[in-house]
């Protein structure tokens, strides 16, 4: 029972940090017709500075508010000088440029950091498991889903109830229309894009203890972004919020049931190769599945 | 009358070009720089892939970011059967090419019913299930991968001489850009394009556009498997970092960067991409950093790629 409880735990845990990089991706992705690749280097180059300034600072939590003011300082200059000249361009000149961007930043990092994965530790204060009825869970994970679902309480308020959250859902069901009608798109992308990089930052900052900080690690997290918001329909803040939980779930309950789900199915010998196998396809075949029966994902942005 | 969707063959540029590719080997071993011939034979085979891709991604205009898998599939072909006792590349090739497309048909019959960003998102998806499968699967030697052993044989031609390799690669490429070429003059790569363009009318026409696009689609799998089988044969070991969405993005790149859309477009993207990157890595450990500003230069100042930017140089604009 507390196995499931846990993996449960787990999974909410992986799927709301999914959320915050997915929820700037879609937007985005929603708003400026932009393939972004290097989402995945903003949230690489939030963790290196929540690691770096905690170091500096002896204090997670002026890390994580450095990174944050940082990282999104980082996206807001690289949206004005350069990601601004490609919204009107192909999806595969964005492509090939954020690209490009990817490997600039991965030797940026590489140059002043090096190599090697830097430490960023779970403050001491969180470093122990908490007691929750009869189960324990470590404390921090606790915090990083409290932070996650009060993060994306927030975002949510914020695109339905505010002025400027409608402005994004206009800009997102009809860019064209929205600008006629006098929103000024241009600034509006700068803070999407501020807001986007700041969510990764955080994203970053906090899976900084559980993941290994390291050159290449927005890369693989960035894919299962775009599994993410595909599955729940571009520019939809409700289908990445959807999308995420379901792939963090998907995710952690195939890994850790999947393989003694098989053992019980079939002979050791195919259940021990087959379950893993399995268990790392899922949400692929999950998202091809959502793609095959709704071929614009759940909550399509645009009507 | 030709009309502007036909491509010409140049004789004489194309014989020019041709020709220095002939006297690569000689002119590496007058240097004593042997490496260099299996080098410039990795980088035939990737012309080849890309330009499979190019058939995708320019002229149909499936955008394709799974196309690792295919590659794939061609190389554990010929790193499955050669242990199994199958050497002749006579069999091992043709049946790299066969994987590639039945896994192409497959992934295709299912993908081609999306389009637009969500082909691109489930053609990923195919791809990373490739990838994961091979990943964890023993008898596909995990994260450590297949050795060959040796190369294929190929009757009279002695491929582990690797100038002997090279020259099959060359050959193997320019039949294919031919092919490729053909195919495109043909009515049916005229109906690509118009596919490409507007699937809508094209349909509203009468054009089986599904069929179409999915009979392209395999026609590029069998391609990329036939270039997998190739790069295994002559790298001698298959790994699952064949199959990485990295690859997949890179050949994307190889592509837009060539010029998405022109005959020669994907192999002058692998060229190019390939040798700045060897050259870049001569002289710096950091060498992404310059292919990454060289690739912005390339967005910013040749939208149509490297090709349309030799194409606008020759017109004199």
């Amino acid at each position: 029972m507390s196995l499931i409880a846990e993996q449960l735990l787990n999974g909410l845990q992986l799927g709301l940090m999914l959320f915050l990089l997915a929820a700037g991706l879609t937007l985005v992705f929603g708003i400026m017709d932009m393939i972004n690749l290097a989402h995945g280097s903003l949230y690489m180059i939030g963790a290196y500075l929540a690691a770096a300034l905690t170091g500096a600072s002896g204090s997670f939590l002026l890390g994580l508010a450095g990174a944050v003011v940082g990282t999104a300082m980082v996206g807001v200059a690289l949206e004005m000088t350069l990601l601004r000249r490609l919204y009107r361009r192909s999806h595969l000149a964005q492509v090939l440029a954020t690209f490009a961007v990817i490997l600039i930043a991965n030797e940026i990092v590489r140059m002043i950091w090096g190599n090697q994965p830097i430490m960023l530790n779970t403050p001491v204060a969180l470093s122990g498991p908490a007691e929750l009825g009869a189960f324990r869970y470590p404390a921090y994970r606790l915090v990083v889903i409290g932070a996650g679902l009060a993060i994306a309480l927030l975002l949510g308020l914020l695109v339905a109830k505010t002025r400027a959250g409608m402005w994004v859902r206009a800009g997102a069901s009809d860019r064209e229309m929205a600008e006629v009608m006098g929103v000024d798109t241009r600034t509006l992308f700068t803070l999407v894009f501020a807001l986007g990089a700041a969510l990764c930052a955080v994203a970053g900052a906090l899976l900084g203890p559980l993941l290994a900080v390291q050159v290449g690690m927005g890369e693989n997290i960035l894919i299962l972004a775009f599994v993410v918001i595909t599955i729940g329909g571009i520019g939809s803040i409700r289908g990445a919020l959807l999308g995420s939980l379901l792939v963090g779930l998907v995710d952690t309950a195939g890994r850790a049931f999947l393989p003694f789900l098989f053992r019980q199915l079939f002979p050791a010998t195919v259940a021990s190769e087959a379950g893993p196998a399995v268990a790392s396809m899922l949400i692929y075949m999950l998202m091809a599945a959502v793609l095959y029966f709704r071929p614009t994902g759940l909550f399509p942005a645009r009507g | 009358m030709q009309g502007t969707l036909y491509i010409a063959l140049r004789p004489w540029p194309t014989l020019a070009v041709v020709a220095v590719l002939a006297l690569l080997p000689l002119a590496a071993a007058a240097v004593d720089q042997p490496f260099y011939v299996v080098f410039a034979t990795r980088v035939l085979i990737y012309a080849l892939i890309a330009s499979s891709l190019n058939l995708l991604i320019g002229y149909g205009g499936m955008v394709s970011f799974g196309h690792a898998a295919f590659v794939g599939a061609g190389a554990y072909t010929v790193a499955m059967l050669m242990p199994a006792g199958i050497v002749s590349a006579w069999l091992l090739w043709p049946a790299a090419l066969l994987a590639g497309a039945l896994l192409a048909f497959l992934i295709g019959a299912i993908s081609l019913r999306t389009r637009g960003v969500y082909f691109i998102m489930i053609t990923l998806a195919f791809a990373q299930m490739a990838y994961y499968l091979v990943l964890s699967l023993r008898v596909l030697g995990s994260d450590d991968g297949l050795t060959l052993g040796a190369r294929p044989s190929l009757g009279l031609l002695d491929l582990n001489r690797d100038a002997t390799f090279y020259y099959v690669a060359l050959a193997i490429l320019l039949a294919a850009l031919l092919a490729m070429r053909a195919l495109l003059n043909a009515p049916l790569g005229r109906a690509l394009q118009g596919i490409r363009d507007n699937e809508t009318r094209m349909e509203a026409i009468g054009f089986p556009t599904y069929r179409l696009k999915l009979l392209v689609f395999v026609v590029a799998g069998a391609a990329a498997g036939l270039g997998g089988g190739l790069l295994a044969s002559l790298n001698g070991l298959v790994g699952p970092n064949l199959l990485n969405w990295t690859q997949s993005g890179l050949l994307m790149i190889m592509v837009i960067l060539g010029g998405a859309g022109r005959l020669l477009g994907g192999a002058l993207g692998a060229v190019v991409l390939l040798c700045a990157e060897e050259a870049i890595a001569e002289h710096t450990i950091h060498w992404p950093l310059g292919i990454g500003v060289v690739l912005l230069a390339v967005v910013l100042f040749a939208p149509e790629g490297l090709s349309g930017l030799m194409r606008r140089h020759r017109a004199g604009t």
